[in-house]
């Protein structure tokens, strides 16, 4: 989707001009300068770089933006631009024109504005935001209407050839509250989120309202005063009911169809971002085709979709619809507000009428305040919580008129309309005096008035919990007084959604496993990862992704070799996978208590070892995932045979040197031993850690009897590895530590070639085999299984460096314990 | 707890008579039986919010077999909105009382903290019928937001030591950002009324 520009209309005749060249050549140019020929594309082009440009000169400062709000600074920018284009021309060649604004630039903030829409709260104060922006746009544009022409008539202004339909068409289309200039201030206030929503859902619903306004009144108009009788105002009325809620239902229509579709894209990971777009844009389009309101039909088509492309999608391809829909949407916006301010450099739309003018500025305003004040007079009768006086003042202070006016205005058609101009000019002054005074005034208002700010909370999982026992407390005491509330009706919603909507829109595997809360907690635990390798960044202690990483990938090719080849050493890391699946177990709390445990106590124990598994997780994922050949619709992951090989050396030669000291009694290098010393001593009084610390001792448990295991454990990790790579959206998590039921999942989604490639591709050298055979003779090889794929064992190379800890163990605790009942789901093998 | 209108407590009169099947006391049988209850994984919790002596500020613990008409209004008044004249004090004390309703509700033994395994016992039911998500999730995520008030309320423990459980005033700190103003209400009126607010909540 491209932003195009206004000039490409301006220009098409000089581009046909242009194409009859070719005939006449007298020779053979090497280089030709062909500025016609990319004219249009290339304007366009430095277009959208000037106003990134110019959005970047005007952030750099954030001095000026945090007075001056950033809409208003575009638009004296766009000033600026065009008096230089004027001077140049002597002519406005650039202007905004209706075609461009209303079907390249306002698609995609609206789409943006539907998609982000937190539902919740825009269909909790649904009631009033549609009294607002129904019954409050047609008081504006009625009272506007009428009270110019009594003023036109008291002889205010001066001759001018308006009549009353007109003045009613000039107020319908003055009447809407815009969304782009609300969201732009509002977004810089911060003002509580039900103020914030009533404010923004108004703007966007009345946009479509007042289009269908202006539609009938524009009908009005060319029907002319004597035609229109009691029946053509009868057709008017449904018309509006009939465009805005036709809007709406094909929006919806086309919600579902996009969530239909993201079902089935999973093939084509890469280009379903584009689907959103192209069916958004569709329905905005379908919509104009079919003169509903195409704004409303965009609206609902985000509001709607949003929570099951969300889940349908692939991970990655979300976060691409998250970017490329901000990256259209503020793009645009900039683009409107500094066509907004070029078009003003233009003579020829400039009348001036002081009475006609000034009245339209201060109707403006006094109307808005009055309807605001009356409408939510009679809200606040039947709200639960009432609208306060201060949120009063500040939503009709708020009533900002923005690019979506404008375009009304330059549509309108001069042959009716003989004060054209004129109300250009006005909409202009007006969107003008809205953005910039109201808007430079707005945050000195709010803070003078001491309005409810929004608080800025950080995301806690216990307040998330609380409010999912909030909503059922409150449906149950709906339910035992007996009352059909709000809660209610939210309450069968929710069951009817849950229950059918979510089974025909969502993809079964993701179905079941999105819950808020948890989702909620796994962002946590990725924020505290993520903030735990920063603190190791900082610290440069992060020896062990190297290490790790390789180890990883022997064990991921060569694991089932070596559990034949070098039984020592497999003992030894059996130990860890014993560990590992029994720590299994019960892994999520241990990783969360260590995760939280660890940003509590300021990060001071680095090498905590849970943590430190997970992290390793996810930077080695990190690392491979630079290495991947061009293709253009797979990312593919580096095997290069030779690489693996060194690696493999390398990752052996350390394993050996770290195993021998260990074995010898000395110190392993590794700090992590020590730590987890610690680590038990220090949690195992606090209650809370029990788990953790249980699951070291089980670790130990397992000693005996984890011979098969290991093999299994391998395997899976060799396997699940690419499953790794592409992040399952669905399921919403990729770390298995955080989410064991997922784990039975995964191997079934791996193809059967690229297991027999794991087996495959592990042949060793001789060399190594004889290099690590050690004189020693574990006693636990009665157990040597073989080879199995274990369902539960995919993150147990997760535990790479816990021998170091097991042996540890070893020589504190002499005789280990006798074998526990093993665990017995760890063993699912599906071989 | 006099808030209630006439009408409003006529009303809720009505109700409970409906409830007890015209007795002067509710069981927790009679509110088990309400068929809408039935998908709400924390019936058990609530229902027993409404036979726990706490809730009826009278300083008394334990609970109940059966209540009556007071007691259930008493319970009920948990709920009623903030009105425009309502003062600033009188909206914290009204919060307060919420989350101490809150409160009790976790705090299944009385004794003034809710520990892990009271709230793990909440969590878990509360996340009971999402789905997948297993008991061991539940366990976790009851962890890790025990200890983000761990956390908050003390923010340098020892490594010994060992936090019992959150106090009431540890919960009301983590719920500060909590917005309670503009939710848990309900608003009490006729049996049949439907607010404005849902009426397109299904478009």
């Amino acid at each position: 989707v491209v932003a195009v520009c206004n000039i490409s209309s301006q220009n098409r005749t000089r581009m046909g001009l242009n194409t009859g060249h070719g005939s006449s050549i007298k020779e053979v140019p090497i280089v030709t300068f062909k500025w016609h020929h990319v004219e249009t594309p290339y304007l366009i082009a430095l277009w959208i770089l000037v106003a990134g440009l110019a959005k970047m000169v005007i952030e750099a400062n954030h001095h000026v933006t945090n007075v001056i709000p950033e809409s208003a600074l575009l638009i004296c920018f766009g000033f600026i631009l065009g008096g230089m284009v004027w001077g140049a021309d002597k002519v406005q060649t650039f202007t905004l024109t209706p075609t461009v604004f209303f079907f390249y630039l306002l698609p995609q903030i609206i789409l943006d504005a539907g998609y982000f829409m937190p539902n919740k709260l825009f269909f909790g104060n649904m009631g009033a935001i549609l009294i607002y922006a129904i019954i409050g746009t047609c008081w504006n544009a009625a009272s506007l209407g009428l009270s110019l022409w009594g003023c036109h008539k008291g002889g205010a202004m001066g001759d001018l050839d308006i009549g009353l339909l007109q003045y009613l068409l000039f107020g319908s289309l003055m009447a809407a509250v815009d969304p782009v200039a609300v969201i732009a201030v509002f977004e810089q206030v911060h003002v509580n989120e039900v103020l914030f929503i009533l404010v923004f859902g108004e703007s966007l619903l009345n946009d479509g309202v007042t289009v269908v306004l202006f539609n009938v009144f524009d009908a009005f108009v060319s029907l002319g005063g004597s035609q229109i009788d009691a029946v053509e105002i009868i057709k008017g009325i449904i018309s509006f009911f009939v465009v805005a809620f036709g809007g709406s239902l094909l929006g919806f229509v086309f919600g579902l169809l996009v969530s239909l579709l993201t079902r089935c894209t999973k093939n084509i990971q890469i280009i379903e971002p584009g689907f959103i777009f192209v069916l958004g844009y569709l329905a905005y389009l379908t919509a104009e085709m079919l003169s509903l309101s195409a704004i409303l039909s965009i609206v609902f088509c985000g509001v709607c979709c949003q929570k099951y492309i969300n889940a349908n999608m692939d991970e990655k391809s979300v976060s691409t619809v998250r970017y490329t829909m901000k990256v259209l949407a503020n793009g645009s916006e900039t683009m409107i507000f500094v066509f907004l301010g070029i078009s003003a450099i233009d003579k020829t739309i400039w009348v001036w009428n002081t009475g006609f003018i000034l009245l339209t500025l201060l109707f403006i305003m006094v109307y808005r305040f009055i309807g605001v004040f009356f409408l939510t007079w009679i809200l606040n009768r039947y709200r639960l919580v009432p609208i306060g006086f201060i949120d009063q003042v500040i939503m009709s202070y708020g009533g900002l008129r923005g690019a979506v006016a404008y375009g009304l205005a330059v549509m309108l058609d001069e042959n009716k309309i003989k004060e054209k101009n004129l109300m250009i000019s006005t909409t202009l002054i007006v969107v003008y005096f809205t953005v910039i005074f109201q808007g430079i005034t707005m945050k000195p208002l709010v803070t003078w008035l001491k309005v409810k700010r929004a608080a800025v909370t950080e995301l806690t999982l216990i307040e998330k919990v609380q409010n999912k026992v909030f909503d059922h407390v409150l449906v149950a005491i709906e339910d035992i007084s007996g009352q059909i509330g709000h809660n209610y009706m939210r309450d069968k919603w929710n069951y009817f959604e849950e229950k059918w909507m979510s089974w025909a829109l969502m993809k079964p595997s993701v179905r079941k496993s999105r819950d808020h809360v948890f989702s909620v907690f796994h962002q946590l635990n990725l924020k505290d990862a993520m903030s735990y390798v920063a603190e190791g960044e900082r610290r440069g202690s992060l020896e062990f992704i190297r290490n790790e990483s390789a180890f990883i990938d022997f064990k991921k090719k060569f694991g089932d070799e070596f559990s034949e080849a070098m039984p020592d050493i497999m003992a030894n890391m059996s130990d860890d996978h014993g560990a590992a699946s029994d720590r299994r177990r019960d892994p999520v709390p241990s990783v969360s208590l260590e995760m939280h445990e660890q940003t509590m106590k300021g990060m001071r124990e680095t090498e905590d070892i849970n943590t430190h598994h997970l992290l390793q997780q996810h930077l080695y994922k990190g690392r491979k995932q630079h290495r991947h050949r061009y293709s253009r619709s797979h990312f593919d992951v580096n095997k290069d045979e030779n690489e693996v090989q060194e690696i493999f050396q390398r990752t052996m030669r350390s394993r050996l040197e770290s195993f021998k000291s260990a074995k010898m009694g000395v110190a392993p290098p590794k700090t992590i031993s020590k730590y987890s010393k610690k680590d038990q001593q220090q949690k195992m009084p606090n209650g809370k850690s029990l788990d953790r610390s249980k699951s070291y001792y089980s670790g130990d448990e397992d000693f005996e009897f984890s011979e098969g295991d290991s093999a299994s454990g391998y395997d899976a990790s060799g396997s699940t590895f690419p499953m790794r790579v592409t992040y399952r959206a669905g399921a919403g998590i990729e770390n298995p530590a955080f989410m064991p039921d997922m784990d039975p999942m995964t191997p079934i989604q791996i193809p059967p070639w690229l297991m027999e490639a794991e087996l495959d591709s592990g042949m060793v050298a001789p060399s190594q085999r004889a290099q690590v055979r050690l004189p020693w003779t574990p006693s636990n090889l009665r157990r040597l299984a073989p080879f199995r794929a274990s369902a539960q064992s995919n993150d147990s190379f997760m535990l790479a460096d816990a021998p170091a800890t097991q042996q540890r163990d070893d020589e504190e605790l002499p005789p280990p314990p006798s074998p526990p009942p093993p665990p017995s789901n760890r063993d699912g093998g599906y071989m | 707890m006099s808030d209630f209108s006439v009408e409003q407590i006529k009303n809720l009169h009505k109700r409970f008579e409906q409830l007890s099947g015209n007795e002067e006391t509710i069981s927790r049988e009679n509110l088990e039986n309400i068929p809408a209850l039935a998908n709400n994984p924390i019936r058990r919790q609530i229902i027993g919010a409404f036979f726990d002596k706490r809730n009826q500020h009278q300083n008394e613990v334990g609970s109940f077999e059966e209540i009556g008409f007071e007691q259930f209004l008493m319970v009920m008044s948990h709920f009623r909105p903030p009105t425009l004249k309502t003062t600033e004090e009188e909206r914290e004390t009204m919060r307060k009382e919420k989350l101490r309703f809150l409160f009790n509700m976790h705090d299944t033994d009385n004794d003034g903290t809710i520990t892990l395994e009271e709230y793990r016992k909440a969590v878990e039911e509360l996340l009971s019928k999402s789905g997948a998500i297993g008991q061991e999730a539940a366990k976790a995520i009851a962890d890790a937001a025990m200890l983000e008030v761990a956390s908050t309320n003390v923010p340098h423990m020892a490594p010994d030591d060992f936090y019992e459980g959150i106090t009431f005033e540890h919960f009301e700190q983590i719920l500060k950002g909590l917005e309670m103003e503009s939710r848990m209400h309900i608003r009490f009126l006729d049996v049949d009324t439907t607010t404005m607010h849902c009426g397109r909540s299904t478009s």
